[in-house]
């Protein structure tokens, strides 16, 4: 494998670049790279941004609206949008019930919700987990029970990201208590605002309104809006799951962070030095980058080595843990690296037009908030923990 | 026993809730619990008897820092009692000393201002300026990340009467009230409950009788009432980690996923084996701190490193550990455990994180070889 990006690749590299300068605005920009809120017309935004360049689903095959680009491309893609601090495409739709639909949806779903994705009709949300059926995720119990035309649905889903600006929930739910737990699993889509929903907030410990409680009590929902086959969901929902690892990597995040905390390693000084000089600093920071290197390589490989266009198979799960485990040490270092700094807490700060009186250096504010929210990524697209047991069992067969 | 009345008054009398929104506060702390803690003798056990308290050596402190992390408590006891109240007993004048009752009751707080941006926790980084004019000073500078700075009485300022950044001879201490002119402070929250400030020192003229101990001598101080500081980091710490320890026994023993209970699961009986190692040690750094802390020179200042040091480490650890542990649940503001976690791992970034205090060993192990 050629790790140079050949002469196509780098003009590519460069079309892109040059495509985020005329069309990311500053002010978003600005946002991002401060850890400042994003609202849900700065996220459709950009979704439109990008789809109008025919870039939002760059992973989907063309014949339902992809550009068609190699492993590499996409790859190149991601890093430049995080480098630029480009809002993050929320997965949801565009990353995880697109592949499922264009894999296992049938026609009548594929041309109605597919092109609803790229153009922001819907925003859809994840109901995977419950609050008895997290790790054990096949031992859900939000029941869908068939009735004419309509599955009645009745339970919880918990934890649901950014459920308060969807209109859409695809949703694991049982169909059947028969045999294995993942036997009677099926997948639904289903539209928010349908009588019988409830959206309750939960509050995250740095303070933040990111996910939330979603109640079912009678939900009707048509039969059309089963995807694939009853009780197969299992098959669907393990197969979005690679995806969604994969997702959670995040070299390019890892690569904007690295950049960043460079930045203020140079800036903050210690006790007359710069912190970059300092040994114990400079040790750690470099051992973080020489471990993003080598997974963004690894990346690489196993993304080029999955069938085209597709997530890797149970290689996602590497990839998820390595992933995190860069972007937690790369948080935990910018923490370190503001010292004192990364105690004040300004929660108007996190808005933009905050124009209060910056609290040591502007780079602080967001830091130890983003630092105790991604403890996330190490639980949430199946733990890490789960990760290594699926390591043990599908690759080194244990 | 000081431990187990404070202990049964955080339990009965200062439940979490009340805890967490006194800390959101505009004060930061909650000045009636404040002073019943006071009644109970807790601010009087940090200070020795020829001070007016009846405690005040290494073990006293550990020992009711220890209750205060188990509690989360965010009143004033580290910069009122051990910093400001510390600097008065050991290097004030008979006049400044007579503060020292109503800062054991409670009645007075003060403040220590003394680190700055750049000077990465060394005590003798000192750039805040202290001129003589007349028989006082005019002192300009600015004072980073205060805690508690807010709602004090009064302020121990540190700034240079002498020499650069970097020099330990030159560093001199003033009392200063709070509301003195020529004093700004800009104060806000911390993300571990509570509040600190940014202390402007514009011009701010103080008579002679504001000097604390000798001009010049400063840092012999701070050096003396920071240790006390690191220990009583440290024994907060390690409280925090007993109880975030027990949360996450008593949830794995609960918790269900896959038939059992999480605790079942091999993967997670090494994780909370590792962890409690780890706090086994830190226990014995801060036992170490306490019994050294009352005694003179360079192994007092190790130990006191060595504890920083170890609880930085291990502080974060267990508080990124217990929440991986919890899943989502350790995630929300609703569970107690994130609020322990932040404070926590907090904890490392005041007086000097690990980094710091690794270095500062080695330095003070080198220079000792070398004399
Ligand atoms: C911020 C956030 C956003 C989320 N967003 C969504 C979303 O949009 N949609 C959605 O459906 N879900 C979402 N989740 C839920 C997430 O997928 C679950 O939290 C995750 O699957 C873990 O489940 P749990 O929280 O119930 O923890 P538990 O399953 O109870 O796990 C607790 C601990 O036990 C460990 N453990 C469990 N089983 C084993 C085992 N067999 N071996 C070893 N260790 C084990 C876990 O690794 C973990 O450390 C989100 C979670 C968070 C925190």
């Amino acid at each position: 494998m050629d790790l140079n990006y050949s002469a196509d690749e780098l003009a590519f590299q460069a079309e892109v670049r040059n495509w985020l300068s005329e069309n990311l605005s500053p002010e978003l920009s600005y946002k991002v790279k401060h850890g400042q809120r994003q609202t849900k017309e700065d996220t459709e935004g950009w979704h439109a941004t990008l789809n109008s360049n025919g870039w939002l689903a760059n992973h989907w095959p063309v014949e339902h609206g992809g550009p068609g680009w190699t492993a590499i491309q996409r790859h190149i893609f991601e890093e430049e949008c995080c480098l630029a601090y480009a809002p993050r495409v929320v997965p949801f739709g565009v990353s995880m019930l697109a592949p499922v639909l264009i894999k296992y949806g049938n026609e009548a779903q594929k041309t109605h919700w597919l092109p609803r994705i790229l153009d922001g009709s819907d925003w859809w949300c994840q109901g995977y987990s419950e609050p008895g059926a997290g790790s054990d995720l096949a031992s859900l119990r939000c029941k869908a029970a068939r009735d004419g035309d309509h599955y009645v649905v009745n339970g919880q889903k918990t934890w649901t990201t950014l459920g308060q600006y969807a209109n859409m929930i695809f949703c694991l739910v049982r169909t059947s208590g028969e045999g294995k737990p993942q036997q009677g699993i099926s997948f639904l889509l289903i539209d928010m605002n349908t009588p019988g929903i409830e959206v309750r907030p939960i509050h995250l410990l740095e303070g933040t309104h990111e996910v939330n409680e979603v109640f079912f009590t009678d939900v009707r929902v048509p039969v059309e809006n089963l995807v694939g086959e009853e009780n197969k969901g299992w098959t669907y929902a393990k197969y979005l799951l690679t995806y969604e690892r994969t997702n959670i990597a995040g070299i390019g995040f890892s690569m904007a962070a690295l950049g960043e905390l460079k930045t203020i390693a140079k800036d903050q000084k210690r006790a007359g030095r710069s912190l970059a000089d300092d040994p114990l600093f400079a040790a750690r920071l470099a051992r973080a980058e020489i471990e993003l290197e080598n997974a963004r390589i690894t990346n690489l490989r196993v993304v080029s080595a999955a069938a085209a266009g597709g997530a890797p198979g149970a290689e996602s799960s590497m990839l998820k843990i390595k992933g995190t485990e860069i972007r937690q040490e790369l948080d935990n270092l910018k923490r370190k690296a503001v010292g004192a700094y990364a105690a004040p807490f300004v929660p108007e700060a996190m808005d933009a037009g905050f124009n209060g009186p910056d609290i040591g250096p502007d780079y602080a504010a967001p830091i130890a908030r983003q630092y105790f929210n991604n403890r996330k990524i190490s639980i949430f697209g199946g733990s890490n923990e789960i990760q290594k047991n699926i390591i043990s069992k599908m690759i080194l067969g244990l | 026993m000081l431990a187990d009345t404070l202990g049964r008054y955080i339990l009965q009398d200062y439940p979490l809730d009340a805890r967490l929104t006194a800390g959101a506060s505009d004060i930061g702390y909650a000045p009636e619990k404040w002073i019943e803690l006071a009644e109970l003798g807790v601010i009087g056990a940090l200070f020795s008897e020829d001070d007016g308290g009846f405690g005040g050596a290494g073990f006293d402190l550990a020992v009711v820092f220890e209750a205060i992390g188990r509690g989360l408590i965010c009143e004033p006891f580290l910069e009122s009692a051990v910093l400001a109240g510390g600097a008065l007993a050991v290097a004030g004048s008979a006049a400044q000393k007579a503060r020292l009752e109503d800062v054991i009751s409670g009645q007075s707080v003060g403040a220590l201002a003394h680190f700055e941006a750049d000077d990465g926790c060394d005590v003798r980084f000192v750039s805040a300026r202290a001129v003589a004019k007349g028989d006082g000073w005019v002192l300009s500078g600015l004072k980073a990340v205060v805690r508690h700075a807010g709602a004090a009485d009064f302020l121990i300022v540190s700034s240079r009467t002498d020499g650069q950044a970097g020099d330990e001879d030159g560093i001199s201490l003033f009392l200063v009230a709070s509301d003195a002119a020529g004093l700004e402070i800009v104060d806000y929250q911390t993300i571990d409950g509570g509040r600190a400030a940014e202390v402007v020192l514009r011009d701010l003229t103080v008579g002679a009788d504001a000097l604390i101990g000798v001009a010049g001598q400063g840092a012999a101080v701070l050096q003396h009432v920071l240790g006390r500081g690191l220990l009583a980091l440290s024994a907060e710490a390690l409280g925090l980690m007993d109880v975030i320890k027990d949360m996450t026994i008593e949830f794995i023993q609960t918790r269900q996923q896959f038939g059992v209970p999480i605790g079942k699961f091999q993967a997670l009986q090494h994780r909370m084996a590792e962890m409690l190692l780890e706090i086994e040690q830190a226990r014995s750094a801060v036992i170490n701190a306490a019994a050294s802390v009352d005694m003179p020179g360079v192994a007092r200042e190790r130990a006191l490193s060595a504890a920083k040091f170890t609880i930085g480490q291990i502080g974060t650890l267990v508080a990124e550990e217990s929440i991986q542990l919890h899943g989502g649940i350790g995630m929300t503001w609703e569970h107690s455990l994130g609020h322990f976690a932040k404070r926590l791992v907090m904890i490392g970034h005041e007086l000097g994180d690990e980094d710091y205090h690794l270095s500062r060993y080695i330095r003070l192990g080198q220079e000792a070889q070398n004399v």
